[in-house]
């Protein structure tokens, strides 16, 4: 029951709107990597592009005369089911809602806006995977009566239809109007993921593509799929059906390879890749259920305790397991990234075990338990080589002595010396993603995505070649908590702040103006079936639409 | 068979009505008996809840002996639907959610500063000009007789908070001159302050409006708030100093908020309403009547809310308890077991005083809830409050409450409430989206 004064968040906003008229005149119209100036009433994108030029001059868009088409000279056409598809999910985003009829009012055609006309400069990869160097630029011309919007490939055309979307908006009497505008955007970084885990708790697919239809909203590119762990084993192999026979929470809480790859495409369709992850050594208490002599045996003082522990490192059966399920994830998941985990193995039962002690003298690895972890991760990292993946691991892997094949990616999660570690983790040479700052799954009372907003990925001491190993972050949503009853209002819209973090410019900082557009946008997922929760005190013109 | 003693089908639930129930079930007979309609509604819900099935699909019920009753008469649920409004339909499916959790109270915080969504007939600008969208976000008079329908077919009662005189920003625009406006030095600043508590049209309306929420709220309680007056634009208010003078009050502005508070009950007492308020109206010694229920929800200020429990209930006022109840604070990890874990009748005081602690309040303000969020952010934790209300002191061991709460969330799931998790697990019936 705070008291909030609404008196000082107008004044604020007053005083923003004034400013930004000053410096608007001054710039002559422009702003090009200037604090952004989304003064213009309804102009309300997210993440904000690179480059953002408009003008007052209005263009109107009639439902009916309104339509999405390839250029003459662009190299794709009718033919590429991605571009196919965006184009009447958008005109159903713009115009879905439309209740009234086409009002009688002629417009002139100058001032109509008829048609978006898509332009692929490059060879679209039209039906290609999008991969971790996938072109997502974009020129977006909006003029009337034709806007033109450019990309080397179909992924930037998503995006930029996407931001296109945004431009639209209704006045009052229900009219669609765009600003004239010039926008020129790509990503900062090309690794903008969100991770969810369905293992803490089983989420129904339905679920899975909500979550990457609003990602697509927010230029999310890579959902993280920790798909198993300790709790439940919901993929269904097809190598080793037990698994999830066995491992998962109940035969209806699993996911059949017609599910996988209902989500792999749902997700190519919205340019949005699938990072598979198959935790291991720990976290893996579900596999010994359908899977016979995988885990390590626990002993107390000499004798088996009857508790398992992390996947057991010492048998060659454990290898053939490893190597014959990757294989199978290899071909299953279209991705050159497989991520292996590697994160808090619990050291303890392998001490206990007496065969491992035993395996640890033979090895001369003595004492340091930290080296039987890093063989183990070393032989799978190199499974993974030969199946001409790459890895992504958790930064424990680095951090407890791993010798890592050159151009496995480190996940950092850890807060403790984040700014000491992403130093000493790219001075090593290793690409970077960043997760600590941004754990979704620990909330708390009030407006935290401004934490989220306001972290800067590149602070930390380092050349720019180090600062360029940073491929990117994810916002990471962990299960205990969750489940589909609560996941998508947890998860948005404080994930939109990491994701304008992600892919906007370093100087888009500004928190009110974050404010101003993160609300509308919020506003607009709720209206495309989002169920995105609020920032703070307000309304949405459609309201409970849950 | 359900067999009621007291006729009374047609009536509103109150404060004194009886909830006891006994559930008889055997060979013989399978018999819900109690004294009145109230207490039949609780069975059958307790019925519902001994159900089960078999994994081939049959429905079976056990042998069951039970004796029921409420530990605490008032046991409720506050909604706040001015910081966000919340749709009808909300509003409906969270009072059918209440009833499985046997909440009897429906707290409807209705307007705050942000939103005046109420549809006053007597004043209709007061929606039209404070509320979100007139159009779209109100809640007409047919919308209010319906939640009360509803609530009292389930056995709630409805109980109004019209909050003043803080929180009131959005009752200026429909009503000119009813705020008091700030000054500047020697001029308005342009903003407005509480209810402007000099002027006589202040009672006026106050009494012209009270008559009609008196009609339209059949509670025999009304909820008159009074929390957190902020002083600094009285104080800034030339006329108002000029007023404290006259009136002898010195620099004290509780007096002022007593003088205005004092009028208003007088005036809701007046229509033979009750009414319940913040605890500021007793902390800040605004003379009410010894019938007066306040409402406990500082944690820590003026004092710890366990001696503020004390000294309400030493004072010999009724007291509800909602501070460690805020539901709308969220944290990471289980908080429904501290939820759980809290102890109304944990201070010092004499039996006497422990009688007066009529109840308590799981608090949803809105500041950061709305219909996107609602249902998951209110079940299952708000269960936990539900339990403490009404089981007997003894039940607080956690593992059995998880137990059996981690079920009872699942039995929602399958009702198609959209409760959220408690901890890592599965039901059988997971929720699926529409």
């Amino acid at each position: 029951m705070e008291q909030r004064g609404l008196g000082m968040l107008r004044l604020s906003g007053l005083l923003a709107a004034l400013g930004m008229l000053v410096v608007q005149a001054a710039l002559g119209m422009q702003r090009e990597r200037t604090t952004p100036l989304s003064y213009w009433r309804d102009l309300n994108l997210w993440p904000l592009p690179l480059s953002v030029k408009t003008t007052p001059r209005l263009l109107y868009l009639s439902p009916g005369n309104f339509f999405f088409g390839h250029s003459p000279t662009s190299k794709a056409g009718p033919s590429c089911a991605v571009l196919q598809e965006a184009f009447r999910r958008y005109y159903d985003y713009i115009f879905g809602f439309y209740k009234w009829p086409l009002g009688s009012d002629k417009v002139p055609s100058a001032m109509e806006l008829q048609k978006l006309e898509v332009s692929v400069i490059m060879n679209p990869q039209c039906d290609s995977f999008p991969n971790i160097t996938s072109d997502e630029s974009y020129n977006l011309l909006v003029k009337g009566p034709v806007a033109k919007l450019t990309a080397n490939r179909v992924w930037g055309v998503l995006r930029g239809l996407e931001t296109f979307s945004q431009l639209i908006y209704q006045d009052s009497y229900g009219t669609f109007i765009a600003n004239e505008s010039n926008i020129v955007d790509s990503p900062r970084f090309p690794h903008r993921g969100i991770l969810i885990d369905t293992s803490r708790h089983f989420l129904p697919v339905k679920t899975i593509l909500k979550t990457l239809d609003a990602m697509a909203f927010n230029k999310f590119n890579v959902l993280h799929w920790h798909i198993v762990d300790d709790q439940s084993f919901p993929y269904q192999s097809i190598t080793f059906p037990e698994l999830s026979n066995k491992g998962s929470y109940s035969l209806s809480h699993v996911y059949t390879p017609n599910d996988v790859r209902t989500v792999i495409e749902y997700a190519r369709l919205r340019g949005i890749r699938i990072l598979p992850e198959f935790d291991s050594p720990g976290h893996t208490a579900s596999w010994g259920k359908g899977q016979k002599d995988v885990l390590t045996p626990c002993y107390h003082a000499r004798e088996p305790s009857g508790t398992f522990g992390p996947i057991n490192p010492i048998l060659n059966s454990t290898y053939s397991f490893l190597s014959q399920l990757f294989k199978e994830i290899s071909a299953v998941f279209p991705d050159e990234f497989i991520h292996l985990g590697g994160d808090e193995v619990n050291f303890g039962c392998w001490e206990s075990n007496l065969a491992v002690q035993h395996f640890m003298r033979n090895k001369g690895f003595g004492k340091k338990i930290e080296k039987l972890e890093s063989f183990y991760m070393q032989r799978v990292l190199d499974m993974i080589s030969a199946m001409n993946k790459r890895s992504i691991v958790w930064q424990e892997v680095y951090d407890d002595e791993g010798k890592l094949t050159q151009g496995t990616v480190v996940q950092i999660w850890k807060m403790g010396n984040l700014r000491m570690k992403l130093s000493n983790i790219t001075a090593a040479g290793f690409p970077v993603i960043i997760s600590a700052p941004w754990y979704l799954d620990v909330i708390s009372y009030g407006q935290d995505w401004r934490h989220y907003y306001s972290v800067e990925p590149l602070n930390f001491e380092g050349t720019r070649e180090q600062k360029q190993l940073v491929i990117g972050g994810e916002a990471c949503l962990w299960g205990e908590y969750v489940d589909a009853t609560n996941l998508t209002p947890r998860l948005w819209p404080r994930a939109s702040a990491v994701g304008e973090r992600l892919w906007s410019p370093p100087e888009v900082t500004d928190l009110d103006d974050a404010y101003r557009r993160l609300t509308r946008h919020r506003c607009r997922m709720v209206k495309r079936g989002i169920a995105a929760q609020p920032l703070f005190t307000g309304y949405c013109d459609h309201e409970g639409r849950m | 068979m359900v067999l009621v003693v007291t006729p009374g089908c047609d009536q509103f639930p109150s404060l004194g009505s009886v909830e006891n129930y006994t559930l008889t079930i055997n060979d013989e007979q399978c018999l819900l008996l109690s004294e009145t309609v109230w207490g039949a509604l609780r069975g059958l819900e307790t019925f519902s809840q001994l159900i089960w099935r078999s994994p081939e699909g049959t429905f079976y019920v056990n042998k069951t002996d039970i004796e029921d009753f409420p530990r605490f008469p008032h046991r409720g649920l506050l909604l706040d639907t001015s910081r966000h409004y919340l749709p009808l339909a909300s509003i409906l499916d969270t009072l059918d959610v209440m009833a499985y959790n046997k909440f009897n109270v429906f707290h409807w915080h209705l307007v705050d500063d942000s939103s005046f969504p109420y549809e006053s007939f007597t004043f209709p600008d007061l929606t039209k000009k404070g509320s979100y969208n007139p159009a779209t976000h109100i809640y007409t008079a047919q919308d209010v007789k319906e939640v009360i329908e509803y609530a009292r077919l389930r056995g709630i009662r409805v109980l109004a908070e019209f909050d003043t005189p803080g929180h009131t920003l959005s009752w200026g625009p429909g009503v000119p001159g009813l705020l008091t406006p700030c000054y500047s030095g020697s001029h308005p600043s342009g903003t407005f302050g509480p209810v402007n508590p000099i002027l006589n049209n202040t009672y006026e309306f106050m009494s012209t409006f009270f008559l009609e929420i008196s009609t339209v709220f059949p509670d025999f309680y009304l909820h008159l708030g009074g929390d957190e007056v902020d002083f600094t634009c009285w104080k800034s208010n030339p006329d108002i100093q000029a007023f404290m003078k006259k009136k002898g009050f010195g620099d004290d502005f509780k007096k002022l908020e007593s003088f205005y508070i004092q009028t208003l009950l007088d005036i809701v007492s007046a229509y033979g309403k009750g009414y319940v308020v913040w605890q500021e109206v007793f902390d800040n010694k605004v003379k009410v009547r010894p019938d007066t229920i306040i409402q406990v929800w500082r944690e820590e200020i003026p004092v710890k809310y366990v001696k503020e429990m004390a000294l309400v209930t030493r004072a010999g006022f009724r007291a509800l308890l909602s501070a460690p109840w805020y539901l709308n604070h969220i944290t990471y990890g289980p908080d429904w077991k501290e939820i759980y874990l809290v102890e109304p009748l944990a201070f010092e005081g004499s039996p006497e005083q422990k009688a007066l602690v009529i109840g308590g309040e799981a608090c949803m303000w809105g500041e950061y809830v709305d219909s996107t969020n609602l249902v998951p952010r209110l079940w299952p934790r708000a269960g936990a409050v539900a339990e403490r209300l009404w089981s007997n002191k003894m039940v607080s061991n956690l593992d059995f409450a998880f137990k059996r709460l981690s079920h009872f969330r699942c039995e929602l799931l399958r009702r198609g409430v959209q409760a959220q998790p408690l901890s890592v697990g599965y039901c059988d019936m997971e929720f699926e989206q529409t």
